[in-house]
């Protein structure tokens, strides 16, 4: 009997090394990660607990992204808190403004999430590491807190559904639409508690940029952990990230499913039929062709989050508005996801390509995706948005909607100032 | 544990921003938080409930973020205990880690009414309409998770 790539990298950081899904493990962490709104729990609860040390300073991360730059006193000190800790604890993978940036963006880009770790993070969108072949998910504060101190998580092994998509893509059909479309099919629960592991020749023929938006939305299923095999693709990326950024930690380990991997179930998508995606509010599962939605008026488009805020997103949208001018009444936010992003945005053109267009370039920030800054929706608004969560009020007002999509259709929509499909204006 | 109190229904897939708005989470205060508790969904909600009061809802409750704040914030404005039909993964963690007593009963949503008066006993896995003189099993939490809330709570149970 075979074991899936979830279950390999399970065992292999497993106290106890005999299980099966359905059992409760406790299993040593590679790396951690909280935020400035997640991580003062967790600190309070470290002190509470009366603990001096912390595992291992090299495998904790603190970034202060979602209400930075401080939007108000009270965001200014929960960064305070995070900078205090890692000071006292001399941690170092602590990432202030000007040098941060989305944390899932982040942590691949400077090669401290890295194939075949298990990674915990008081962040529900972890999963995003999935994309590396890691085993990557959120956790809560407390949990944190208690890994803080053991350097380790209990966690219930997770059956996997295994997604196979073949055929080629359409043109401005990305990672996002796939997932979207896979989100749309099996439901905000689909995959509840389940590993969602995406494979077949499609997966295979994307970048890196569109497999983290796919695993990045794992948790919208309901899923524990979204996961892809590495390969070629995988491999140049993780070593292009040490090479530049050098991290403490550079070895990392390959896992693939085994043939006869035992899988809760199969789905397979012919990916050639995918059109856009647009995910109506409230759920992400609400999914549409772009095109039934073409009359839909929009007030706001937001490019970016730790979903859509890579430099292939802002490559695309930037393709698409370049010489167009956004539509006179609609606001267009562009937020890159790290500095790195945002320098290289700048190097080739895009940053211009937005500001021409009448769009902003905004300062890395999570911002206006869960509702914090930059960007917030007043009562009646409308926004078109590349983030990943469309619930009620999550971006302003209870009675603001969010739509979610790709970056090409956020850009087209800009120009055309309602839903639109990217070759509408291409 | 015992619980008994009124039931407040909601639906399916009340994720963590229902519970709690992102905005808040610049304070991590307990009853900070509980006044906003479920502030889009009911604007009255934390005036009507009452200290033991229960909430009930459908499938996959708290779906969303991993903000810890979600389960504080219903804990704190003074419910006793959550029934729904499923939770999610990371909202189940952090109701365990905080203290906030949670018993997944299918079909909770068509057992229990809003208003009803609802018993729980959390150990024996029986759950009792009070108002419809009506009792159900429900699922108990599995050993090592009742492991974890017997030492009360994950902090005391890593100091182990």
């Amino acid at each position: 009997m075979g074991y899936t790539i979830t279950e390999k990298i399970l065992r292999d950081h497993a106290v106890k090394k005999s299980f099966k899904p359905g059992d409760f493990i406790d299993a040593k962490i590679d790396f951690c990660l909280g935020n400035d709104i997640t991580a003062p729990i967790s600190i309070e609860e470290f002190r509470n607990a009366g603990a001096k040390k912390v595992f291992d300073k090299t495998r904790i991360a603190l970034i202060p992204d979602h209400f930075i730059p401080a939007k108000d006193m009270r965001s200014a000190n929960n960064s305070k808190i995070l900078r205090d800790f890692a000071g006292e604890h001399d941690i170092k993978n602590f990432y202030e403004v000007g040098r941060m940036g989305v944390e899932h963006a982040l942590l691949p880009e400077l090669g401290l999430a890295l194939p075949g770790n298990l990674i915990i993070g008081a962040d529900s969108h972890t999963c995003t590491y999935g994309a590396l072949g890691a085993f990557a998910c959120g956790v809560g504060s407390t949990d944190l807190a208690a890994a803080f101190i053991t350097g380790k998580v209990w966690l219930k092994v997770p059956e996997t559904i295994k997604f196979i998509y073949y055929g080629k893509l359409k043109k401005w059909v990305s990672g996002k639409d796939i997932i979207l479309h896979t989100i749309g099919d099996i439901g905000v629960d689909g995959a509840h508690y389940m590993a969602m592991e995406f494979s077949g020749e499609t997966i295979k023929s994307l970048s890196m940029d569109d497999r983290f938006s796919i695993c990045n939305m794992a948790i919208e299923a309901g899923a524990k952990n979204g996961i892809i095999e590495p390969d070629q693709t995988t491999i140049s990326y993780v070593k292009n990230a040490i090479r530049k950024n050098k991290p403490k930690r550079k070895s990392f380990k390959l896992y693939k499913s085994d043939s006869n991997a035992r899988y809760k179930e199969m789905r397979e998508y012919d990916a050639s039929k995918i059109e856009p995606q647009v995910s109506l509010p409230h759920l992400p599962s609400n999914t549409r062709p772009v095109n039934v939605l073409k009359g839909v008026s929009i007030d706001q488009v937001v490019i970016g989050s730790c979903t859509n805020g890579r430099i292939g997103d802002l490559e695309t949208a930037a393709k698409i508005l370049k010489g167009n001018k956004v539509r006179q009444g609609v606001r267009l936010i562009v937020i890159p996801a790290t500095q790195s992003v945002y320098l290289e945005a700048v190097k080739r053109g895009f940053a211009r390509v937005f500001v021409e267009a009448g769009g902003i370039f905004s300062t890395p920030s999570c911002g206006p995706c869960l509702g914090g800054h930059l960007g917030i929706l007043a009562e009646g608004e409308r926004c078109l948005a590349t983030t990943n969560r469309n619930f009620m009020g999550r971006m302003g007002h209870p009675k603001s909607e969010v739509y979610l999509s790709s970056p090409a259709v956020a850009a087209a929509s800009a120009i055309r100032g309602r839903i639109a499909h990217p070759k509408e204006v291409m | 544990m015992k619980y008994k109190g009124k039931a407040h229904r909601f639906g399916d897939n009340i994720n963590t921003d229902d519970i709690i708005p992102a905005r808040y989470l610049d304070s991590k205060d307990p009853l900070e938080l509980a006044e906003h508790c479920m502030e889009y969904l009911d604007k009255n909600f934390v005036k009507k409930v009452k200290k033991g009061d229960i909430v009930v809802a459908g499938r996959n409750f708290g779906c969303g973020s991993s903000r810890e704040h979600a389960p504080i914030a219903i804990k704190a404005c003074g419910v006793s205990c959550v029934i729904a039909e499923s939770f999610a993964r990371i909202f189940y963690r952090n109701a365990i880690n905080v203290g906030l007593p949670i018993v997944v009963l299918p079909e909770a949503a068509k057992y229990i009414n809003n208003g009803n008066i609802v018993e729980v006993d959390t150990k024996k896995g029986i759950i009792r309409n009070v108002s419809k003189k009506k009792e159900y099993k429900s699922e108990i939490y599995p050993a090592f998770i009742e492991s974890i809330v017997k030492k009360g709570g994950l902090m005391n149970y890593v100091r182990r």
